[in-house]
């Protein structure tokens, strides 16, 4: 057995959740995630995370068409667009895009245009990164379970 | 034959005498006669004629007379006694009538000559009063003129129009050929050609003030004549062929905002003329009428009133001008200041968790680091590490403290406690630094005074330790007590979100020391941020002053009230504060918990089988949220509104858990609607929860008002829902304490 690859496996998860914890793309709530997933729900976080990302997409789109022309902003669109975005993302645990949710929501509420065209792109950057972080981190899993290993349960706090 | 007293002929009748002198008679006759008709006639046109008895005596005498000429006629011939007779009568009366005229002309021919003269003197006199009133009629329309200039000239507060108006319309009322304004330079020293009407003149022509014409010209308030050849006035192109008018100067006096301030002493020499010429049209042999002369000073007083008012003006405008650039300055800043506060808002929104979760990660990792093997230098070096970042995290917890109490946005951390704990902790800690001051504390607390409160334990040790710290930093000697008393309280129905039994009370708590004292008047600046007054600055007091600042805050948050009272510098002082405190009853409260717990009942760790409705429009965190119910082991159903809500919900549910992030009120509704369902089985109904983002007092109200049984906060954690679902099916009740 390869058990030097799963525990090298292993570490390199760890590192990688870690670092994402540390860096701010995850916080509790995604380890809150990770312990709803047991043998009976082996896929809940990568389907929550995939529905998140759809969400998000979804909303992105919508908001830009609102804030597409200059003169007729639908702030209120927008506004609820953000509100479910924010709801979504601390949901997940996505601490960036929740941060920049916040801000956004200001934009909204002070009628901003620029600031919330800004606040939009920020958002579309944020998930989109984070997207790609936990595709690469689900690979990881994916390949400590093909090598019969065990999927560590990294404590953060 | 009778005697005849006619005249015989003594030579015999010529008969062309004869016939001349009949011929005369008859004439002289008809003249006679003709000569009253005449009269009559002509009196008869005339209406006045005052001697009209004259004229028919007059009359009577002529006719009397022709008639004895007329009669005449018949005594060149023979004739009878008759004619003699007629005749005789004719020449007695005509005696008489003609006598009588005589002596009547006497009487009337010298009135008829003073009528004359009566004539003679009314025409002398309408001859006076038409001289008179040609002289009224050029003084009327001076004073047209005057008035149609000062009108021309008070219409305009402009400086410019009004000099310029007053030399053109000067000019033409007068008829003058040259006007000329001299304006005095800022030096005061010299006048400077300012306004001609006619001539153009070159620019910075001065003359120096202090030419005897000059001075003459602004010694009195009259016009003046002047020579044409004094500077002022050689305006026109010199040549010597013609002879120059005359020239008239007067002053304008240049009216200062200052004059018509009441001054303590009259600064009249530092009055400023300007000096306006006139000049007649050479050759003309005009000369200056007096009432010209009148005319010139009125209008020169006129345009010096004008020039004030102008210059008011000005001055108006241009501090209103002033005050417009500063509003426009101060609603820069103001805004400026806006988003600056704004920006430090979100600042510290952003930041407050960024820097406590380095901080955490610190402190959390330093504790583990502890917990492993170390040698000595390494378990010292950990300790400092401990200690200065708490140190760190406690300061940068007071200053977002205090930006959050400056915002409004802070909110008190409520809990059960023992008061009496309390003091005496607050006591321990200060202790070592008064016994090294050699300050004597004590600490009274009054027998009614409960033990078990609900209030901010952390904030209450907080400002007590801040007031008792203050008291011994600026005592040097005496002592210090320290006393709580409950005061008086109004009486509030109980609070549901605290304890559902119990009421309030405010506890009052006073320390006096014998230390210097405070000046009363420094007593209001004490509570300002960062102000250190005079007397607390000579220490060397390491203070940041945020002390007492913060500390009032937290007071007005508990709803209480916080004062010092100072007899005096050297008398010592007392510090005051009241605050809210809830009376708990239960003793054995845990710090974390608000509610009434009741102990030691097993909880439920297996929710198999309980059937739970979730309601969340958002799609990941009411998968999220079933995720976490199914793990525990409940049987979920999810709906995505509230309609489907109201219609799926029955009475095998235990429990709702209701998303109410959204503004505004229609999330609470269906708690209503939930209520109104189940009004006829009270028992059956489900427990409402509702799941928020945020858990501020405002939303706990809410949901108290619309019949929620409980608020969890978003995103709840696994261990949070298991405790949840438990109390909640012990209690029925929950208002967690987050």
């Amino acid at each position: 057995m390869n058990t030097t690859v799963v525990a090298q496996l292993q570490r390199q998860f760890q590192d990688y959740i870690v670092s994402l914890y540390q860096q701010g793309f995850l916080d509790n709530q995604f380890s809150e995630l990770r312990k709803l997933q047991d043998e009976g729900t082996p896929d809940f976080v990568s389907e929550v995370v995939s529905l998140f990302f759809d969400d998000c997409s979804k909303l992105i789109d919508t908001m830009s068409r609102s804030l597409e022309r200059p003169d007729n902003v639908d702030f209120k669109q927008v506004d609820s667009g953000v509100h479910q975005l924010k709801g979504s993302s601390s949901s997940v645990g996505a601490r960036r895009v929740k941060n920049v949710c916040i801000s956004f929501k200001e934009c909204c509420h002070v009628q901003n245009r620029e600031g919330c065209l800004r606040c939009l792109q920020q958002v579309d950057y944020e998930y989109k990164m984070l997207k790609t972080k936990l595709q690469d981190l689900f690979n990881l899993e994916q390949q400590i379970l093909q090598a019969g290993g065990t999927i560590p349960q990294v404590d953060i706090n | 034959m009778e005697v005849c007293n006619c005249i015989e002929p003594q030579w015999p009748a010529d008969e062309l005498l004869m016939k001349y002198q009949y011929i005369s008679d008859f004439f002289i006759a008809i003249a006679y006669f003709s000569i009253p008709l005449e009269l009559i006639y002509f009196v008869k046109k005339s209406a006045v004629f005052p001697y009209r008895w004259v004229l028919v005596q007059f009359g009577a005498f002529i006719v009397l007379c022709g008639a004895t000429h007329l009669i005449n006629l018949w005594t060149f011939t023979t004739h009878s006694r008759t004619v003699a007779l007629v005749m005789t009568t004719a020449k007695v009366l005509t005696a008489v009538v003609s006598c009588a005229t005589a002596l009547m002309l006497v009487h009337i021919i010298p009135d008829l000559l003073s009528v004359k003269t009566r004539e003679l003197f009314l025409k002398n006199k309408a001859a006076e009063l038409d001289r008179e009133m040609g002289l009224i009629r050029t003084q009327e329309e001076t004073g047209r003129h005057v008035r149609m200039l000062t009108h021309e000239i008070r219409s305009t507060l402009d400086r410019h129009t009004i000099l310029k108006t007053t030399l053109v319309e000067l000019g033409r009322t007068l008829a003058l050929e040259e006007c000329a304004l001299w304006m005095p330079t800022r030096t005061g020293l010299e006048l400077q050609l300012s306004y001609t009407l006619r001539h153009q003149h070159p620019v910075e022509y001065t003359v120096p003030i202090q030419l005897p014409v000059i001075n003459q010209v602004f010694g009195t308030s009259r016009a003046v004549k002047i020579s044409p050849n004094s500077p002022v006035a050689r305006l026109r192109p010199v040549s010597g062929k013609y002879m120059l008018g005359e020239v008239v100067a007067v002053r304008v006096p240049l009216l200062h905002l200052s004059n018509f301030q009441i001054n303590d002493w009259p600064e009249l020499s530092t009055k400023r003329y300007a000096l306006m010429v006139l000049m007649l049209p050479s050759d003309s042999a005009r000369q200056w009428h007096v009432h010209e002369l009148e005319l010139v000073e009125v209008v020169a007083d006129q345009v010096a009133v004008a020039l004030s008012h102008a210059a008011i003006l000005e001055e108006s405008m241009r501090a209103r001008d002033l005050l417009m650039e500063q509003n426009v300055a101060l609603d820069l800043a103001r805004r400026e200041a806006e988003t600056a506060i704004r920006a430090r808002n979100d600042f510290l929104a952003v930041m407050n968790h960024e820097m406590c979760t380095p901080m955490h990660a610190i402190i959390a990792l330093s504790s583990l680091l502890q917990e492993t093997e170390l040698t000595p230098e390494q378990r010292l070096m950990v300790e400092t590490i401990l200690k200065s970042s708490n140190l760190l995290a406690t300061l940068m917890n007071d200053v977002l403290d205090l930006s959050r109490l400056e915002d409004g946005s802070l909110q008190l951390e409520l809990g059960t406690f023992n008061l009496h704990t309390l003091f005496r902790e607050v006591l321990n800690l200060i202790k070592p630094i008064a016994v090294v001051k050699k300050l004597p504390i004590t600490l009274n607390l009054a027998p009614d005074l409960p033990e078990f409160v609900v209030g901010d334990e952390k904030r209450l040790m907080q400002i007590i330790l801040n007031i008792v710290g203050n008291a011994v930093k600026f005592s040097k000697q005496g002592s210090i007590s320290v006393t709580a008393l409950v005061t008086k309280s109004d009486t509030r129905a109980a609070d549901f979100f605290v304890v559902p039994t119990g009421s309030h009370f405010y506890l009052r708590v006073k320390v006096k020391d014998s230390g210097a004292g405070i000046n009363p008047q420094d007593i209001p600046k004490l509570f300002t941020k960062f102000a250190q007054t005079q007397s607390l600055a000579t220490r060397s007091s390491g203070g940041s002053g945020l002390g007492l600042a913060i500390s009032k805050r937290f007071v007005n948050l508990m709803e209480g009230n916080i004062w010092i009272e100072s007899d005096g510098l050297g008398k010592g002082c007392t510090a005051i504060f009241d605050v809210k405190l809830g009376i708990s009853e239960r003793p054995n409260e845990s710090k974390q918990s608000g509610i009434p717990k009741v102990p030691a009942i097993p909880r439920h760790s297996n929710f198999t089988g309980l059937k739970v409705l979730v309601m969340d429009e958002n799609g990941v965190s009411r998968m999220v949220t079933e995720g976490l119910l199914v793990h525990l082991g409940c049987e979920v159903t999810t709906v995505s509104s509230n309609e489907e809500c109201l219609g799926v919900v029955s009475h095998e549910h235990k429990v709702v858990f209701m998303d109410v992030c959204l503004p505004g009120v229609e999330n609470y509704q269906i708690a209503l609607r939930i209520h109104e369902k189940f009004t006829k089985q009270r028992h059956q109904r489900p427990l409402l929860v509702a799941l928020t983002g945020n858990t501020d007092k405002s939303t706990k109200e809410k949901c108290m008002s619309f019949g929620l049984d409980g608020v969890l906060l978003k995103p709840v954690s696994l261990d949070n829902m298991r405790d949840v679902l438990s109390d909640l099916l012990e209690c029925r009740v929950l208002y967690e304490g987050m």
